[in-house]
């Protein structure tokens, strides 16, 4: 078993004396090859804290985190930054896009700031595209997407770069249930190519959708199910001819 | 389900097996458990009740599954009632409150417990409703029941979440009293 994240004895501390306040208690997490986890929690319980230390975007006051076998928390703001653009995809709530920029060309950046050529993340831009069913508004800007199709281009520039896992704060949390269904179909058919995927989320159809769910409560993991392959018949039951 | 069946005879007189290739679209995977001998158990006290009457198919075996099903008078007016009854599931949670309100009485049990334990098999059921969902073509009858189940499961899992923070408040404060 590949394990992609790997955290030890991970803690984050706000604020200064009195005020202080340990975001993340002491958390222990591995997360394998491919496996969707999702992270539930009320406002406040660190879920966000949490995946902003995964994603290099905030240092860890003490502990450990690993990305593929490579210690990350220790490394210098640059070799953060460049691990970032190439290894890491995120995607937000409020999506990010650059608004001044077409679909496609919010997807092809990251490839490019790694380094990319032109044609090649044109190219990589548009199968992205494509696989999130957007070919059609590629020449579009932000502004003339709906909040569904933002986030679906979010997605697609989030995989640009083939990351090794892909971090998600709240992704559904401004769509409504028609987009909702449709970024849980792309993670469905992420997680059918093998795609690590790590989503922080309030929404109980989001989160059921994982392969492994922990909650948190006040920096600390109180729960962890596993819900893949634990399909109970149940809905098959619901009806019966007779009465 | 009675009902269910009468009903669909009230556009034409079918086989049983017309009948359940019907029910199954409608239902889905929720239809999937339904087993072909069920349709004609049912449609058999149908008949004793006097709902519908059975003709069987010129020159073949007296077989149910030859015989063709149309509803009697009576049947058309069960039917027309169904139709505009207002009735709805109950939601029965008040067994489970009180499962909790006992639990945490009698501390036989820890109702935060009880609680977590439910919430893992509903997200279970959701999983398994979703991923049905998902495997639907969009639009069709049966995936409009799904999302039923699915926006269904989604409340009961908020107001699990609201237990447990009423049931953890509660257990903090009788540790510092």
């Amino acid at each position: 078993m590949n394990v992609v994240v790997r955290v030890r004895g991970l803690v984050k501390e706000h604020g200064q004396g009195q005020s202080r306040v340990r975001a993340v208690d002491a958390v222990d997490l591995e997360v394998p090859q491919g496996q969707t986890l999702a992270v539930m929690g009320p406002s406040g319980c660190g879920k966000s804290t949490l995946l902003h230390l995964l994603g290099g975007l905030e240092r860890p006051t003490d502990g450990e985190v690993w990305l593929a076998g490579r210690r990350v928390d220790t490394l210098t703001e640059r070799a953060l930054a460049r691990l970032r653009r190439r290894s890491i995809g995120f995607v937000f709530q409020a999506f990010h896009l650059v608004e001044e920029l077409s679909a496609a060309e919010n997807v092809e950046l990251p490839a490019l700031l790694a380094g990319c050529s032109r044609r090649e993340a044109r190219r990589r831009a548009g199968d992205l595209l494509e696989r999130v069913g957007l070919t059609a508004r590629a020449r579009h800007l932000p502004s003339e997407l709906s909040g569904g199709q933002r986030q679906r281009v979010a997605i697609a520039r989030a995989l640009v770069n083939e990351p090794l896992v892909v971090l998600a704060d709240e992704p559904t949390g401004n769509l409504d249930t028609a987009a909702t269904l449709d970024v849980l179909r792309i993670f469905e058919d992420l997680r059918a190519e093998g795609q690590t995927l790590v989503i922080v989320t309030h929404d109980e159809r989001v989160a059921a959708s994982a392969d492994r769910l922990v909650s948190m409560r006040d920096g600390m993991f109180v729960d962890d199910t596993r819900l893949a392959g634990t399909g109970t018949g149940w809905l098959g039951g619901l009806i019966g001819l007779e009465g | 389900m009675q009902d269910a069946v009468l009903a669909m005879l009230a556009k034409e007189p079918s086989h049983g097996y017309g009948l359940r290739a019907r029910l199954r679209q409608s239902l889905g995977p929720l239809g999937e458990s339904m087993n072909p001998g069920q349709i004609y158990v049912t449609l058999a006290r149908l008949e004793k009740a006097g709902l519908v009457v059975s003709e069987r198919a010129h020159g073949l075996p007296e077989r149910p599954e030859r015989k063709v099903y149309a509803l009697t008078p009576a049947g058309q007016e069960r039917v027309a009632a169904w139709l505009i009854e207002v009735d709805w599931p109950k939601p029965d949670l008040a067994e489970f409150h009180l499962k909790l309100v006992a639990a945490a009485a009698t501390r036989l049990a820890d109702p935060v417990e009880l609680v977590a334990a439910q919430r893992r098999e509903l997200l279970r059921r959701l999983r398994e409703a979703q991923h049905a969902l998902l495997a639907e073509p969009a639009g069709s009858p049966a995936a409009l029941l799904l999302e039923g189940i699915v926006l269904r499961l989604q409340a009961d899992l908020r107001w699990l979440a609201a237990c447990e923070q009423a049931w953890s408040k509660v257990d903090r404060e009788a540790e510092d009293a």
